[in-house]
């Protein structure tokens, strides 16, 4: 078993004739912050969208944990081990906060439709369990004293951080995150990179998008940037920042 | 008084309870007051109940697949169908008449659950590969299904009784049954088989209320459990549900699998009762009816949808037949009383223009709720909000 | 900039087993149907396909409809069907006052009453189409998928209800104003010159809307909005009255078609334009949503398809058929046979 829990390889997406991933290869090391940056259009996303099953690659390989994850519908990158947030936030509105880390809980519950029918003990037992686990994933973000609001009613950073709980509530190995820290104080930022070291010492390996180059090269041990597309580089912080292609993707050929 | 209070206070947000016990007293009394306020002939209201009784059971479970699920199913009637057939075939001497040969009289009490069975088979087998396609789709394909079934059961010839149906089907029976003041002997147990016929409708409608009873437990139950959370979720964000680890076809298909086992269910007990079972019976008419009852109480909403199956069936069994004639007599009282009478040119007479606003009523509902008060008749503020709110992309673009 | 991709119907695994057995089942269907066609002689399999060409072309006509307002707001309109059904009330009830009576024959005295007749009902049938989203869609634009659907079904059962109330349940008679000669096509075989001018007409307002749609600045306004609402507004487009204009020309041809099924058949009767209506969805869905060409396309197979069902099989089993195209096209080639495969979201 390798040291790498996600490994793409040779992975192309198209949509008709545009070409929005061109043949990306980069592996992501167990028990670390993995960052994708890149311009706006790069194809960031897109990449995420293929590993966590919502398109299916037109070209290459995904591998998790050493088995082939090519082209898994969502639910079992999720029972596979794989979370995700999203960027332009997906909460399920009208339920609380509560049901929404609840419903994280789907694909490690065993209750099957007889339990639940009939309400059985173990399914009694199981609710207890997983909303426990939800409030203790509350508490986590700093959510426990809003768990009966509704989702919508949350303030947006309160949102980003909902999203989060309901991620780690499907007990994940790898987190992907979505830009998580889009439209957040300085503070804010703080206290999310302090959140994804908690989730790091979990175990769980944490691979984010980001546009905020500050969070990336704090938080980040390796980063990989994408532009039109392609992989243009991949590294160290250090080294990325450096790199000679990397600036000219942000800043413009001229610059 | 205060652990009333208490209690009412902490299910402010769950109301529930307090409906479904308001509505069971109000069952357990409705035919001691129907016989008592007519003196003995009630019988035909509480027989009309009983009826009724078998929409509530719809309603409840298309509340399942439209409500809970967020799946249209416009061919409701189809399972509905399934279910009645599937008694009619094999409780009574029909496949006596078929090249089988051999009549089966499955006891009822087995049977409704082995209609109940075949319908939700059918369901999957439907929903297997359709459940995937986007809501437009979903509908129109349960549209067709709801035109088809009928149509195949109507050209069954031998198999299915064809067109005129089959008929005398066995009745429920019970080797004992409770008998008290009511029927004038003193309280205790019949010594002899208890027949369940259009003589003993007051125990159609105890079976009935009996059987709503045991399904809105079992339905609410799956309404709070994972399951339910997951049809919620799926509801309002597939694509977040599944990445969350909810396997959506899976569990879309458990909504309709559990709405078509109702909806057999009931037409088990309806073939029972009416002891005949038609292809005529289970049209379009029937499916937008149900779809109506829902809508009108307050689609996922357990209560709701079995209120607006009580109001809009009392509407349409009770309200409408006598209509044409009170409205009648209010025309000729006023002085319009030639609006009465059939004219050559086609103006077929102020009673019979009423009698026939059943479709106009359907529409008038469906298209007045979603757009005035889209939760239904039954308050919910949240509900109303997630029917007729903007995702936060489309108020942007409104905005522009 | 990465381009919109429309959401679209997720399409199923289509595994090659499936298109194998589907291949085989429709191959097998098509030799069974042609030997019947060889043993019922020619005389009979031209008036069979008369008879479908004349029922595609009204299903054709009622496909563009429902394939014209998807493709903007992706929304069945349910009411389509009952709007094809109107065209037929509408000119029934307008005969008298154009001078088109029961007996009167065909020939250039009626064309131009029959003309303005068309004219009036297409134009009454387009202002009840635009009525309809006006007062029951529009307001439900942005609400989640549920909400529209339901009121789309509420105003077909409503419009049922309304010609139910005015007309009653009975077929009405509608004035047998059509040829009722032959055209001999070939040496004792003929078509029917009923069919002959269903098609006509039909092919006349299908090239009209084709050039519609092609060159005038609301078709192109229309083609816009159906690729990306929000590109086309940004680009000045107004999108209300593109979508008005959509379901007034839809419903044109819907009226129109609704008069042509009355001349044809000579009968209507209140809800026939229900399952009118789902057959003619079947024929936009098989010819490919959204799509034009597929739409008439679609509308003629269906429609001798349908013929072909009624003529040389079992009549009953007609519906079943089309019905497990609907489900066949949906589940396994979504976009249809002319459609472009759009692809996931």
């Amino acid at each position: 078993m390798s040291d790498f829990i996600l490994r793409v390889s040779g992975l192309t997406k198209r949509f008709g004739g545009l070409t929005a991933v061109d043949n990306v290869t980069f592996d992501v090391p167990a028990g670390e912050v993995f960052a994708l940056i890149g311009p706006n259009g790069a194809g960031k996303t897109t990449m995420f969208n293929c590993v966590t099953g919502v398109y299916k690659p037109t070209l290459g390989r995904v591998t998790f944990l050493d088995r082939d994850l090519t082209g898994s519908p969502p639910h079992r990158a999720a029972k596979a081990g794989i979370a995700r947030t999203f960027q332009n936030i997906r909460l399920f509105e009208y339920m609380s906060a509560l049901d929404n880390v609840r419903l994280g809980h789907h694909c490690r519950m065993r209750s099957k439709l007889w339990d639940s029918l009939f309400k059985t003990p173990f399914e009694r037992r199981e609710e207890r369990r997983i909303t426990e686990h939800s409030m203790e994933l509350l508490t986590l973000v700093g959510l426990d004293h809003h768990a009966e609001n509704y989702a919508r009613n949350l303030a947006y950073g309160q949102q980003r951080r909902l999203e989060i709980a309901r991620a780690l509530a499907t007990d994940p190995k790898l987190l992907l995150l979505d830009e998580p820290a889009a439209g957040f104080t300085p503070q804010e930022k703080v206290e999310l990179m302090e959140l994804v070291g908690t989730i790091l010492k979990r175990g769980i390996t944490v691979f984010l998008i980001e546009h905020d180059m500050k969070v990336v090269m704090q938080a980040s041990q390796r980063i990989v940037v994408l532009d039109h597309g392609e992989k243009i580089a991949e590294g160290t912080p250090n080294e990325v920042r450096g790199n000679q292609r990397v600036v000219e993707a942000y800043l413009g050929k001229s610059a | 008084m205060s652990a009333i209070r208490n209690y009412l206070r902490a299910h402010v947000r769950d109301p529930n309870p307090i409906a479904y016990a308001l509505m069971f007293i109000a069952a357990v009394f409705f035919p001691v007051v129907v016989q008592f306020a007519t003196n003995g002939s009630g019988d035909y209201l509480v027989g009309l109940a009983a009826d009724g009784g078998v929409y509530v059971l719809m309603a409840i479970g298309l509340n399942v697949v439209v409500g809970f699920a967020g799946l249209l199913d416009l061919g409701y009637a189809a399972f509905f169908a399934i279910g009645s057939y599937t008694y009619a075939i094999l409780a009574s001497a029909h496949l006596g008449v078929t090249p089988i040969g051999h009549a089966a009289h499955v006891p009822f009490w087995l049977l409704i659950f082995i209609a109940m069975f075949v319908a939700a088979g059918a369901g999957a087998l439907l929903g297997a590969p359709t459940l995937r396609l986007r809501g437009d789709y979903l509908a129109i394909v349960t549209l067709g299904f709801g035109e088809i079934v009928p149509s195949v059961f109507r050209n069954g010839k031998i198999w299915t009784g064809g067109v005129p149906g089959i008929s005398a089907l066995d009745v429920p029976k019970l080797p004992f049954w409770i008998q008290g003041p009511w029927v004038n002997q003193p309280l205790g147990f019949t010594t002899e088989e208890f027949r369940f016929t259009s003589a003993n409708l007051t125990a159609y409608y105890v079976l009935m209320v009996i059987l709503i009873t045991g399904v809105v437990i079992l339905v609410h139950n799956l309404q709070n459990s994972r399951l339910g959370r997951a049809w919620m979720a799926v509801r309002e964000d597939e694509s977040a549900a599944a990445a969350s680890g909810v396997n959506t076809v899976s569990v879309k298909l458990l909504a309709f699998s559990i709405g078509a086992a109702t909806s057999g269910f009931a037409g088990a007990f309806y073939g029972a009762k009416l002891s005949y079972v038609s292809s005529e019976n289970f049209g379009f008419i029937v499916s937008v009816t149900v779809l109506a009852m829902v809508v009108l109480g307050g689609m996922g909403n357990i209560p709701g949808a079995m209120v607006g199956a009580i109001v809009l069936y009392f509407i349409l069994f009770q309200f409408l037949p006598n209509a044409p004639a009170q409205i009648e007599s209010l025309a000729t009282s006023v002085g319009l009383g030639s609006l009465n009478h059939a004219t050559p040119n086609g103006w077929p007479g102020l009673g019979e223009e009423v009698s026939r606003a059943k479709y106009v009523i359907f529409g008038l509902i469906l298209v007045g709720i979603m757009l005035l008060r889209p939760q239904g008749l039954l308050p919910s503020q949240v509900r109303k909000q997630e029917l007729t709110h903007a995702s936060k992309t489309a108020l942007v673009a409104a905005a522009k | 900039m990465v381009q919109r991709v429309r959401a679209s119907v997720v399409a199923a695994p289509t595994s090659s087993l499936i298109n194998v057995v589907g291949a085989i089942v429709v191959a097998y269907v098509a030799v069974v149907a042609a030997q019947r066609i060889y043993q019922g002689g020619p005389i009979f399999f031209a008036q069979t396909m008369g008879f479908g060409l004349a029922l595609g072309a009204i299903y054709a006509l009622v496909a563009l409809g429902y394939t014209m307002v998807y493709g903007i707001i992706e929304l069945i309109n349910f009411a389509h069907g009952d709007v094809f059904t109107l065209g037929a009330f509408f000119s029934l009830a307008l005969m008298p006052a154009f001078g088109l009576t029961e007996g009167k024959s065909f020939g250039f005295g009626i064309l131009l009453p029959l003309l303005g007749l068309f004219v009036v009902t297409m134009l009454l049938c387009a202002v009840v189409n635009v009525t309809i989203e006006r007062v029951a869609y529009r307001p439900l634009r942005h609400a989640p998928r549920l909400a529209p659907l339901i009121t789309a079904i509420g105003m077909s059962t409503l419009l049922e209800g309304l010609m139910f109330l005015w007309k009653g349940p009975f077929n009405l008679h509608y004035p047998d104003l059509l040829p009722e000669t032959q055209v001999t096509i070939a040496p004792g075989v003929s078509i029917a010159a009923k069919a002959l001018v269903v098609m006509g007409v039909a092919v006349v307002l299908v090239i009209a809307l084709t050039q519609f749609i092609g060159r005038s600045k609301l078709g192109k306004a229309m083609r816009a909005t159906a690729q990306d609402r929000d590109a086309a507004q940004l680009m000045g487009i107004d999108i209300n009255r593109t979508i008005s204009a959509t379901f007034f020309i839809g419903a044109v041809l819907a009226g129109a078609g609704g008069i042509m099924y009355g001349l044809y058949y000579n009968s209507v009767a209140a809800f026939d334009g229900f399952q009118y209506g789902l057959v003619a969805f079947t024929a936009a869905v098989f010819g490919g949503i959204g799509n034009i060409p597929g739409a008439a396309l679609g509308g003629v197979l269906i429609g001798v398809i349908a013929a072909i069902s009624d003529g040389y099989f079992f009549p009953a089993w007609t519906q079943v058929w089309i019905f497990s195209i609907l489900i066949f096209v949906l589940v396994f080639r979504p976009t249809g046979l002319l459609g472009m495969r759009v692809p996931e979201k």
